[in-house]
C-alpha cells in the first residue's frame, strides 16, 4: 500500500516559518496587552516627563505633547485592538455562520432574499456602518464600536459561509452521511463545519486585521474612547500636530497596527496549513 | 421473497419535467441486477428514491414488505442499516477532513449500532482487502481504487441485506476496476446487489438480472444472459451496438 505522505520539505520549512513569525508577532502584542492589566511604565494620564521628549531609556519612544508616556500609551493600545478584534470577529462569526448555514439550507426563495440582503449590506462600507452606530450612541464606547463592527463584519461572514456550505452540501459524502443516519445537526457538526472552517479561519484573519483598522479609523476621527483606554487610532490623531517634530507618536500606531494584522493573517495562514490533515500531508 | 418492490412509480424534480415514468420493479432476496440507460436516464434519481432520499410523485415502494416512508423514523432506522450505498466518486464520497476509522464508523455511530465500533470497522476493511490498521489515515493518502474500497467498507459495516452501487466502478482504471467489481461479486453471495452501470459489459459479469431504462421508463427487464443475447427493444439493440468489444472480452476472461 502507498503511503505518499511526505511534504515537500521547502513547502513545510515556509509554513513553519509563516506560523513562527505570526505567533511572534501576536505573541508580543498579547504580551503587552496581558502586562497592562497588572503593570504599566507610567500612569497614561499623568505628565511622566518633559513635552514631546524623544526616546530615552525612561521613555523607550518618547513622550507627547501632553508629556505623557507613549510606551504606556503604545501597550494598552495592544490591549484595546486585541479586545476589538477578537470581540469584533467573535460577533461576526457567530451572527454570520449562522445566517450562512441558515441561507445554505433555505428553501431557493429564502435563500434568494437572504443573499440580496448580504450583497447590499456589504455594499456600504464597514467603517460607514460602525460611525453611524458609535455616532448613534450618545457615549463614545468601545463596546459600541465592537458591536457596530461584528455586525458588519457579519455580513460578509454569512455570504462566505453560504458559498462555502453550499459547495459542501453538494458532495457525496453529505450524501453518505444521511444514509447512514446522520441527522443535519450533526452533518454540520462533523461534516460541513470542519470542511468550510480551513477558509473561515483565514478569512476571520483578514476581518480581524479589517476590525482593529477600523476601530482605529474611528478613533483617529474622534470618535474612541480617550486615555486612559485610548486606542492607537487616538494615540495617531494626538500626534497629527506634530509629526514633524515628534514623528514616533504617528510612525508608531502605524507599525503595531500593520505588524498585529500581518501576523494575525500569517498565524491563520501557519495554523491551517499544520492543521489541515489535507494540507499537512501533501 | 422480494426485498424491495417498486409500484408504478414516478418522479419529477420539478412540476412540469418527468424524470421517472411509471416504473415498476423488484428486486428478490440475494439477487444481482444491473441497471443500465445512457446518462440522464435516471438511474441516480431512482437510486435516490430507493434510499428514501426524495418521495415519489405517485406509486409505492416497499422495503422488506413495508412503505418506505422517510418521515417514519423508527422504520428508517431500521431501513438506513438495511440498504446502504457506494458512489461513483471516490473523491467526492469520503470526507477529506475525517479519518478512514472515522468514516467507516459513521453508520455504527448514527444508527446506533451496538458492539465494539474499532473492531466491526478492522473486519470490514479486511472484507475489501485493506490492512486493519489504515483507520488512522486521512482519504487524501489513499488512491482511487483503495478510496473505492473504504466507501465499500462503510456500506458493509452496517450489515445490509441490499447494497446500491452506483456506478461505482466507472472512475476507475480498468485493472482497478476488474478488482473492485471481483469484490462486489463477492460480496453479492450474502446480499442483494443493485448495480448501477452504463457499462454493459461489466453488468453480464456481475449481474444476474439485467433492468434497461431510457428517459425514465423501463424498455425492458429479464435475465442478463437473455437479453443481451436476444435484445428486444431497440434502445437495448442500439446500447449494445456500442459496447466496445475490448470491455466484454476483459471482463470475461
Ligand atoms: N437535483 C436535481 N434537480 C433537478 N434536476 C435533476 C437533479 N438531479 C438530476 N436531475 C435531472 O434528472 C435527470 C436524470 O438525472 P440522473 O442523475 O438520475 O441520471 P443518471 O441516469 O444517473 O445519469 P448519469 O449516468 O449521468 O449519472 C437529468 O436530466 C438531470 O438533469
Ligand atoms: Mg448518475
Amino acid at each position: 500500500m502507498s503511503t505518499a505522505t511526505m511534504t515537500a520539505p521547502t513547502e513545510k520549512k515556509s509554513h513553519s516559518l509563516a506560523l513562527k513569525a505570526g505567533l511572534l508577532l501576536v505573541g508580543i502584542h498579547i504580551f503587552m496587552g496581558l502586562l497592562t492589566l497588572v503593570w504599566l511604565p507610567y500612569d497614561p494620564t499623568a505628565m511622566a516627563g518633559g513635552r514631546l521628549e524623544g526616546p530615552s531609556l525612561l521613555h523607550l519612544l518618547g513622550t507627547d505633547r501632553l508629556g505623557r508616556d507613549l510606551f504606556t500609551q503604545m501597550m494598552i493600545g495592544s490591549r484595546i485592538a486585541l479586545i476589538v478584534g477578537i470581540g469584533a470577529v467573535a460577533i461576526g462569526a457567530v451572527i454570520g455562520v449562522t445566517l450562512g448555514l441558515l441561507a445554505a439550507f433555505a428553501s431557493k426563495w429564502l435563500d434568494d432574499a437572504l443573499a440580496a440582503t448580504l450583497d447590499i449590506l456589504i455594499a456600504f462600507p464597514t467603517l460607514l456602518i460602525a460611525m453611524l452606530v458609535v455616532a448613534a450612541s450618545d457615549t463614545a464606547n468601545l463596546w459600541s464600536a465592537i458591536i457596530a463592527l461584528g455586525i458588519a463584519l457579519s455580513a460578509i461572514v454569512a455570504r462566505l459561509t453560504r458559498i462555502l456550505a453550499k459547495r459542501v452540501l453538494v458532495m457525496d459524502y453529505i450524501t453518505a452521511a444521511r444514509t447512514s443516519g446522520s441527522s443535519w445537526p450533526k452533518i454540520v457538526a462533523i461534516h460541513i463545519l470542519p470542511n468550510i472552517w480551513p477558509t473561515l479561519s483565514v478569512n476571520f484573519a483578514l476581518q480581524f486585521g479589517l476590525a482593529v483598522i477600523a476601530e482605529a479609523s474611528l478613533s483617529y476621527l474622534g470618535l474612541g474612547a480617550p486615555p486612559p483606554n485610548a486606542s492607537w487610532g487616538r494615540i495617531l490623531q494626538e500626534a497629527q500636530g506634530t509629526v514633524y517634530t515628534a514623528p514616533l507618536g504617528a510612525i508608531a500606531p502605524g507599525i503595531a497596527l500593520v505588524s498585529l494584522a500581518i501576523g494575525v493573517n500569517l498565524l491563520a495562514d501557519g495554523l491551517r496549513d499544520t492543521i489541515d490533515p489535507t494540507r499537512r500531508a501533501r | 421473497m422480494s426485498l424491495v418492490r417498486v409500484d408504478h412509480v414516478s418522479f419529477g424534480y420539478t412540476a412540469n419535467r418527468r424524470i421517472l415514468d411509471d416504473v415498476s420493479l423488484e428486486i428478490a432476496q440475494g439477487d444481482t441486477i444491473g441497471l443500465v440507460g445512457e446518462s440522464g436516464s435516471g438511474k441516480t434519481t431512482l437510486l435516490r428514491l430507493l434510499l428514501g432520499l426524495a418521495r415519489p410523485d405517485s406509486g409505492t415502494i416497499t422495503f422488506d414488505g413495508r412503505p418506505l416512508d422517510p418521515r417514519n423514523g423508527a422504520f428508517m432506522r431500521d431501513f438506513r442499516r438495511q440498504a446502504q450505498v457506494v458512489y461513483q466518486d471516490p473523491y467526492s464520497s469520503l470526507d477529506p477532513r475525517q479519518t478512514i476509522q472515522s468514516i467507516i464508523a459513521e453508520p455504527l455511530r448514527s444508527l446506533k449500532i451496538p458492539g465494539d465500533h474499532q473492531k466491526q470497522v478492522g473486519d470490514a476493511l479486511e472484507a475489501v482487502g485493506l490492512d486493519r490498521d489504515v483507520g488512522t489515515r486521512f482519504p487524501h493518502q489513499f488512491s482511487g481504487g483503495q478510496r473505492q474500497r473504504i466507501a465499500i467498507a462503510r456500506a458493509i459495516v452496517p450489515g445490509p441485506r441490499l447494497l446500491l452501487a452506483d456506478e461505482a466502478v466507472s472512475a476507475l482504471d480498468l485493472t482497478t476496476r476488474i478488482r473492485i467489481v471481483d469484490l462486489l461479486a463477492g460480496l453479492s453471495k450474502t446480499m442483494s446487489l443493485l448495480f448501477v452501470s452504463h457499462d454493459i459489459g461489466v453488468v453480464a459479469a456481475l449481474c444476474r438480472r439485467i433492468v434497461i431504462l431510457e428517459k425514465g421508463r423501463i424498455v425492458e427487464a429479464g435475465d442478463t444472459a437473455a437479453v443481451l443475447a436476444n435484445p428486444q427493444h431497440p434502445y437495448t439493440q442500439r446500447l449494445l451496438a456500442s459496447v466496445p468489444r475490448l470491455t466484454l472480452n476483459e471482463v470475461s476472461s
